[in-house]
């Protein structure tokens, strides 16, 4: 069989799986819709929210970014995977035990105001839609080059299904086609990974294979580090002294972010109970860290098969995956000095290849020679992380609207029946709208996502953290905080980044944090304006009280 | 009664404190802060800094999670907060 019918057949085949499921789960009551009904095994939960976290950035790019940066990719590992150690511990087990539907519920509730609600009402809808839109762009991408549909075409697909399961199932659809995402996408990441590893240092553990042995007898990373060397990179494994306090608040911001996305707290208002919101955040770490940790292993195992391959190679020896990924823009040679050898090096000037990143995780089972089914399993996969995350996200831009926003500010006496049908026509909306922006994504899209984790940790982060821990915390002390952590964080990040418009230059950053870095300080500030405000107005009144201590306890 | 909540709380807060110092140690100290110098130490194929940024400190984060649901249940028994 070809390719593109193995392609067809299997992206296919996971299509009419999550149809089949969404089918099945239909949502009947608001509570289905916005928490899948609250009684989610913890495991099943933690497999959700793996495929809720794990975007086509996590399946696609991360190993190729890594691969290209080195050690300092480790600032993406850590900020992805850290997070959930402050859900887990911080988080999820107290706003489980708060049990409502929504971040600004809890917002809203534990500072008494509306002012506070309606805050975290438009940073979630902020945060999500930059971030969903993203995830329509990459499913239009991944059927563009696998599937020969028009990128448009492809964006519409994607709509189509997440519109039938969204719209149908709500969060009950969402929370079981992401199970099964989570098995498509993680199967379809490890196998090659698996075969690649095999092949290169005979571990079949690519975590093992990481620190093994090549052929030679010498350890893949030091060879690695060595080719790099020759090549004029820096080495593979060293750390850059100069960038440290950025990779220092880059990890913070990711991991603060993580702790504050609406979309992941979200889902551990869907477990019954205290304990299995704290044991489904861990399941949910374990779920991820397969990919996180086998992503690193990618990384050096394709980084050091691409040097081996091209260093000092003649132009017309290069194998057939290097031909077909340069018929596809995706790599270009460019022979400057006409020896007919390409010349990859770190000098700019000399340098003849360009690679894309992003070529690392699609062109890996080209590389090892795997069979053809491995190379669409990549596709599927692909398709599964893009569209699980984008639902998870929709959901809450959904939620925000008919919840947070008619049922508290415009229509409060509206019912179950007339609710349930605006959550759907909200989604629905949120779902053509995401789509329609992803088939002409404004330039700065991809540009924004620093700015969703950025919010997400000067806004939500303090926020609820001093909702739970300080009970002196009240209204007054916590909009102050949120609104000038957001402040800040938005103009420093509009203000340095020039894909925004914005006239700062790297000299001119504070301390030498980039954009993506100063979420962390931006919840500093939160905390600090959040603490000093409050101390000096009146405590928060006694209800209020009550519920901070009450949240605390599993029971009682 | 409000005497042992207040315990409760305590305890709490002193498992949390030791379980978020290991995090921070492994993340930002193994891993950023102090790379460079356990870089010389080796774990067979790896630089030990290398080993903690790419590998070890999500192996931790794991770990400590796991630990915390185990305390944190253990504690609840303890002074009856659990659910049934």
């Amino acid at each position: 069989m070809s390719l593109e019918i193995w392609t067809y057949s299997i992206v296919g085949l996971t299509f009419l799986l999550y149809i089949v499921i969404a089918i099945r789960s239909k949502a009947g009551t608001t509570k289905e819709f916005y928490v899948a009904g609250g009684g989610v095994n913890p495991i099943v939960n933690g497999m959700a929210t793996a495929a809720d976290w794990m975007s086509a950035a996590s399946f696609l790019s991360m190993a190729g970014l890594i691969s290209f940066m080195g050690y300092g990719g480790a600032q993406y590992l850590m900020g992805w995977t850290g997070g959930y150690v402050l859900l887990a511990l911080l988080l999820a087990p107290y706003l489980r035990k708060f049990g409502k539907f929504t971040v600004p519920d809890f917002i809203g509730d534990r500072y008494y105001s509306r002012q506070s609600r309606l805050i975290a009402l438009i940073c979630a809808i902020f945060v999500s839609f930059t971030y969903v839109v993203g995830q329509m762009k990459g499913v239009g991408v991944a059927f563009a080059r696998f599937l020969n549909v028009p990128f448009d075409t492809g964006v519409l697909i994607g709509i189509g299904i997440v519109f039938f399961y969204a719209v149908l199932g709500g969060m009950k659809g969402i929370t079981y086609t992401q199970v099964a995402q989570f098995c498509v996408l993680i199967f379809a990441f490890t196998v090659p990974a698996i075969f690649i590893s095999i092949q290169m240092t005979g571990n079949t553990i690519p975590q093992v294979g990481f620190g093994g042995t090549v052929d030679g007898g010498a350890y893949l990373l030091d060879k690695l580090d060595q080719l790099s060397t020759d090549l004029g990179f820096d080495l593979y494994t060293a750390t850059n002294p100069d960038n440290t306090v950025n990779i220092f608040f880059i990890t913070a911001a990711l991991m603060l972010g993580t702790a504050g996305l609406p979309h992941v707290i979200v889902r551990f208002f869907t477990v019954p109970r205290v304990r299995d919101a704290r044991i489904s955040a861990g399941y949910a770490l374990l779920f991820i860290a397969i990919l996180y940790t086998t992503a690193p292993a990618v990384a050096a195992f394709a980084r050091t098969n691409l040097l081996t391959t091209v260093k000092d190679a003649d132009y017309k020896e290069m194998p057939n995956w290097f031909k077909n990924w340069e018929n596809t823009g995706l790599i270009s040679f460019d022979d400057k000095n006409g020896d007919g050898k390409i010349q990859y090096v770190a000098d700019t000037q000399a340098n003849e290849l360009t690679i894309d990143r992003d070529i690392i995780v699609l062109a890996n089972p080209e590389i090892a020679n795997l069979p053809a089914w491995v190379v669409a399993l990549v596709v599927a996969g692909g398709l599964a992380a893009a569209l699980s995350t984008a639902a998870g996200l929709l959901l809450v831009i959904s939620t925000s609207i008919s919840h947070d926003l008619l049922k508290k500010y415009v229509t409060p006496d509206i019912n179950e029946k007339g609710e349930l049908r605006a959550a759907r026509l909200a989604i629905a909306i949120a779902v053509i709208t995401a789509g329609l922006a992803g088939l002409n994504p404004p330039g700065f899209v991809a540009q924004v996502v620093a700015l969703a984790f950025g919010l997400a940790a000067s806004s939500f982060f303090p926020a609820i953290i001093l909702g739970i821990f300080d009970k002196r915390m009240n209204k007054e002390g916590a909009n102050a905080g949120m609104v000038i952590g957001i402040l800040f964080t938005t103009i420093y990040i509009i203000y340095f980044k020039p894909q925004l418009g914005g006239p700062g230059t790297p000299e001119g950053y504070w301390f030498g944090i980039a954009p993506e870095g100063i979420g962390t300080l931006g919840a500093l500030i939160n905390f600090v304006i959040a603490v000093v405000v409050s101390r000096l107005t009146p405590p928060p009144p006694k209800e209020v009280q009550e519920l901070t201590e009450s949240i605390r306890y599993p029971r009682g | 009664m409000s005497g042992t909540k207040a315990n409760y709380w305590r305890r709490n807060l002193r498992i949390l404190t030791v379980l978020l110092s290991i995090w921070f140690l492994a993340s930002f100290g193994a891993a950023i802060l102090f790379a460079e110098e356990l870089n010389s130490i080796r774990l067979g194929g790896f630089k030990l800094g290398f080993w903690f940024a790419q590998q070890g400190s999500i192996f931790i984060f794991i770990i400590l999670i796991f630990v915390y649901v185990k305390l944190m249940n253990r504690l609840d028994k303890e002074f009856e907060v659990d659910e049934e």
